[in-house]
């Protein structure tokens, strides 16, 4: 079978399209998904083969669909909070802290010094997990049944048992606030958690060792799944996929949110974009976010985790808006609020990394087979709450 | 970085005929924004992309907001080049219910193939020059726009008329008693 030529669509549009090459012409059309266990919840591609080329592929969304900006909007700012969590319900930290960062950018409110410091230690927490978990799904649809994801699953367990104990909740934490945290950290708590990072160091060794030279990991991601740079940055993708192809965009260095320029990290860059270059990238997130946790568990000073002003509860900021954004561990998280003055947000909305990463799908997969499809997607790291709101 | 005022000023300078309107944000974020006139928004967002000391190559945002008398189309770009942004540029429709086209900001920047179909779906802005505006979340032959603030959703989405006359009764009282506090 020959590959069909890569031609241009004319008039400025910049996507690439495939024509069949096969001699009778005749595609065949999946739909893969929505219940395809390899797209990490509800999610469809529609995609044309011939043969085993992808020639076209569509992505269709709207599954899990619950209108999450049109909710918020009917009811006060911080009653929203919690609703966060469930949008990336693998990282609902960051999720809270990007909500946060919006109102308080809105108000104008500070945040203390010890808040700071625990926001920044749960965030690389988070990240932590995320990547780790990441990977193992990427691994197990590689077709390597569960063993590094349950070894990555060991890990997050003991991350989110720190989540619970202090915020009362593995996952839907509801921890921040509006200038501050909800409840403080028991120096039994950071105790617990020096421990917990001091052994991260010794997992990430052991992960790197099992998968980073394997072979049937580098035959099957190596080459696959390319993404230009150019056409990255243009398209909006972030996080680890826009730096797995080589762009040194990272928000925690750009803006220096919150503390982060305060610590001493590096941003790893890739040269391929590849599918194992997105993977390496994470693994190597995964150290820089150790070296960040170290710092901030050596230099977490004590005080008050919520300014006596700040409030939360009732609040009507002044008219105007505000776009806050963090790196989430899956690329820019960012809530854009106006406010009319009222106590609910006049429109809220989200910028969701996942979907955003999305757009150039059609993109990475041309070309390449349906196996591969798989792999290409399983490295956009998507979840679907966050994908449809 | 440049302050919108000399932003606008540049554009003003590079495009003729340019029409820039600085929108002040009196909030504390102090991310004043740019009304663009749909007529000239595409050269200028080309330009704010292209413009050696700008480099916007980055559109990270892009939304809609439905004011009562008109729909908005927002974007926060920044420049992954120069680390610089945002910069807000904003459109408005002539009315929400026959004039709600703007030109599509897709050919310049491709992070807005979705966000222009999702603001197509949940708010009903019609991007002229969108390669591909469908519906992004809401199905096929969904007939309304969800996010416009004046939208009322069916009791029931799978409703069907019925027979029994109790039922449609108690559907029309819920109709009523939503209508009720938000007309008033």
């Amino acid at each position: 079978m020959i590959l069909g030529k890569i031609k241009k669509r004319p008039k400025g549009w910049n996507r690439p399209e495939l024509v069949a090459a096969s001699g009778d012409g005749e595609l065949l059309e999946v739909a893969m998904g929505p219940h395809h266990p390899s797209t990490h919840g509800v999610f469809r591609m529609d995609v044309a083969l011939d043969g085993e080329r992808v020639i076209k592929l569509r992505p269709v969304f709207g599954y899990l669909h619950r209108n999450h900006e049109k909710i918020a909007e009917g009811q006060s700012y911080l009653a929203s909070m919690p609703f966060t969590d469930r949008l990336d319900y693998i990282c609902p930290i960051t999720n809270n802290w990007a909500y946060a960062l919006a109102v308080e950018k809105l108000t104008g409110q500070a945040v203390p010094e010890r808040a700071e410091y625990l926001r920044v230690i749960l965030g690389e927490l988070t990240r932590y997990q995320n990547h780790a978990s990441s990977i193992g799904f990427l691994i197990q649809e590689m077709g390597a049944s569960g063993t590094p994801l349950m070894y990555a699953f060991r890990e997050r367990e003991k991350i989110l048992d720190l989540f619970e104990e202090l915020t009362g909740a593995r996952m839907m934490v509801n921890y921040m606030r509006f200038g501050g945290c909800r409840v403080d950290a028991s120096p039994e708590w950071l105790d617990r958690t020096r421990k917990v990072v001091a052994g991260l160091g010794g997992f990430t060794d052991e992960f790197e060792r099992l998968l980073a030279t394997n072979e049937i990991l580098m035959a099957r991601t190596q080459g696959v799944g390319v993404l230009r740079a150019d056409l990255a940055v243009n398209a909006g993708v972030t996080g680890p996929m826009l730096r797995a192809s080589g762009v040194n965009y990272d928000i925690r260095k750009v803006d220096g949110y919150g503390i982060y320029n305060r610590f001493n990290f590096r941003v790893p860059l890739g040269d391929h974009g590849d599918v194992y270059d997105r993977f390496m990238i994470r693994l190597l997130e995964m150290r820089e976010s150790i070296g960040i946790l170290q710092q901030a568990l050596k230099d977490i000073p004590v005080g008050p985790v919520i300014g006596t002003t700040a409030r939360s509860r009732g609040i009507r900021p002044k008219p105007g808006e505000a776009y806050g954004r963090i790196e989430a561990p899956k690329g820019e998280l960012g809530f854009y609020l106006i406010s009319d003055g009222g106590a609910n947000p006049y429109r809220y909305r989200i910028r969701p990394p996942s979907l955003i990463n999305l757009t150039v799908l059609e993109d990475m997969c041309l070309g390449s087979d349906v196996a591969d499809v798989v792999l290409i997607f399983g490295s956009v790291d998507i979840v679907l709450g966050e994908v449809d709101r | 970085m440049k302050t919108v005022e000399e932003i606008k000023s540049a554009i003003e300078a590079a495009i003729p005929g340019a029409v820039v309107e600085i929108v002040s944000n009196p909030s504390p974020s102090g991310q004043h924004s740019l009304r663009l006139a749909p007529e000239s928004a595409y050269a200028v967002a080309k330009f704010l992309r292209d413009d050696e000391d700008l480099k916007l190559d980055y559109l990270s945002n892009a939304t809609g907001v439905d004011w009562s008398d008109s729909l908005e189309a927002v974007y926060h770009l920044y420049s992954v080049e120069k680390k610089h942004g945002p910069v807000i540029i904003r459109m408005k429709t002539v009315n929400r219910t026959d004039q709600v086209e703007l030109p599509s900001l897709t050919p310049i920047w491709r992070s807005a193939e979705f966000q222009e179909r999702e603001i197509f779906d949940l708010y009903g802005i019609v991007f002229t020059g969108h390669p591909d505006l469908r519906r992004l979340l809401m199905w096929k032959n969904f007939k309304d726009h969800p996010m416009r603030k004046d939208y009322r959703e069916p009791d029931d989405f799978e409703y069907e008329p019925t027979p029994h006359d109790e039922v449609l009764k108690r559907a029309e009282a819920q109709r009523n008693r939503e209508q009720g506090p938000t007309t008033a």
